[in-house]
């Protein structure tokens, strides 16, 4: 089956991200995206850990340990940017200040439960870190994450058995088979991977699907 | 005179009791007071709750001071990284309690101590297990859960400069939770690259006046070489 690489995920995102937005990306494929904006829109990347205008990675040897992202990985500041504590960065986030988040996910449900943060696994330590704040906070929260399971489960579920990181809150979905609208009727295909049928991708997703336009 | 800063690391941190609850400072390793948490290492207090946002990198700072079995209970948002495995094997030994707060939460719980607020809803977190059996409101339509501050004894934060008013500017995203730890604990401890003449500071642009600051002390760290040139 053809599938979207994880660099065709991040461009098609990056597309969907306006001049202007202030977005925050979330650690892992989403922070990919940043690779893939297009160079001619201002975006304003706001990293939770303190600051707003984030820049690459520094080249090498120009690392500076005070000046990291929320992964812990070295980053740059744009001229412009700025930089502020805890409180107020969780401000921008829990306030409705940031357009767009971009996370990854175990599970999303019909409704827009997102399951991010934890297995549930008995032995697992759990971590949220900023989560559940980036889930209920930014105006659109969007997902990117395989469409299956490594056993062949659909990710995208009536009710997510994973525990939640918040309710009704996811508003697209990107996977590697389908870009996915979340809304109050219901999941809305916009569009398909390359040479796979609506029908074979309802099929694999279980939950019910309104066709793309 | 009013002078706030100590001459040692040890000076500074004198007087943290067993029991005592104490924030430290810092994301990862970025402003994390490591000269102060080794003169607590070497001070002796025992069975703390810290504060922090993660619970230690590697083997050193807050790392050390959990491998020193000094450490009852840690309220943080993200325990689990590629490098806290001193955590990990206390946690999982249950030689450590843990509170895991949504990051954002924790900082406003901090704030929260600091600003004198009573409790607050938030909509963070509702519906899911970090709120399972907390108070909850709808207000407008939304669903909020209640939270009430996280206040403590000391705080143990790092910043670029200070003076002896304990006025404080902080470097980069080394900031992250100094301000608002520094409003939270009875007794706060800056450790600074620099101790500057009162009054060299910029008024426009002191970060956390000195009102929210007990004792300073100066740092010099040799290693940071790495800091680039320019940052455009």
């Amino acid at each position: 089956m053809k599938r979207y690489t994880r660099e065709q995920m991040a461009t098609r995102v990056a597309q969907d991200i306006p001049e202007g937005a202030y977005v925050n990306l979330g650690i892992g494929l989403p922070t990919m995206v940043a690779n893939f904006l297009p160079k001619e829109r201002e975006i304003f990347l706001h990293s939770e850990n303190g600051l707003l205008g984030m820049g690459p990675a520094p080249a090498a040897g120009h690392e500076d340990p005070d000046l990291i992202n929320a992964g812990k990985q070295p980053v740059t500041l744009l001229p412009g940017g700025a930089y502020f504590h805890h409180a107020d960065s969780f401000a921008m986030m829990r306030g409705g200040h940031l357009d767009f988040c971009v996370l990854g996910a175990f599970q999303v449900s019909v409704t827009g439960d997102l399951a991010n943060w934890h297995t549930g696994a008995p032995d697992a330590i759990p971590a949220v870190g900023g989560a559940m704040d980036l889930a209920i906070g930014a105006k659109n929260v969007y997902v990117m994450m395989e469409h299956l399971t490594k056993s062949g489960e659909s990710k995208i579920v009536a009710e997510c058995s994973y525990p939640v990181t918040g309710l009704r809150c996811v508003t697209r979905i990107y996977t590697d088979l389908a870009v996915i609208d979340v809304r109050p009727e219901g999941l809305q295909v916009i569009e398909i991977v390359d040479g796979l049928p609506f029908d074979e991708l309802q099929r694999l997703t279980g939950v019910p699907l309104a066709p793309p336009a | 005179m009013i002078d706030k800063t100590v001459p040692t690391s040890a000076a500074a941190v004198a007087g943290i009791h067993d029991g005592a609850t104490v924030m430290i400072g810092g994301f990862g390793t970025a402003g994390m007071p490591s000269e102060l948490i080794d003169a607590l290492i070497a001070q002796g207090a025992r069975d703390l709750t810290i504060v922090n946002n993660n619970a230690g990198n590697g083997e050193t700072g807050l790392a050390a001071l959990l491998k020193a079995k000094r450490v009852r209970k840690i309220i943080c948002s993200f325990p689990r990284q590629v490098d806290s495995q001193v955590f990990d094997g206390l946690y999982r030994s249950g030689d450590i309690e843990l509170e895991l707060v949504p990051q954002g939460n924790l900082a406003e719980r901090i704030r929260a101590a600091g600003a004198g607020i009573g409790a607050f809803f938030t909509p963070t977190g509702y519906g899911t297990q970090l709120a399972a059996g907390k108070e909850t409101r709808v207000i407008d339509g939304r669903n909020y859960v209640l939270e009430y501050p996280i206040r403590a004894d000391y705080a143990l934060i790092k910043a670029e400069c200070g003076d002896r008013w304990g006025n404080l500017v902080y470097r980069k995203t080394a900031r992250n939770f100094g301000p608002i730890m520094a409003s939270a604990a009875a007794t706060t401890i800056a450790q600074v690259r620099k101790v500057v003449p009162l009054g060299s500071l910029d008024p426009e642009n002191i970060v956390t006046p000195g009102i929210f600051v007990r004792r300073v002390v100066a740092i010099d760290l040799a290693d940071r070489t790495a800091r680039p040139q320019a940052e455009a």
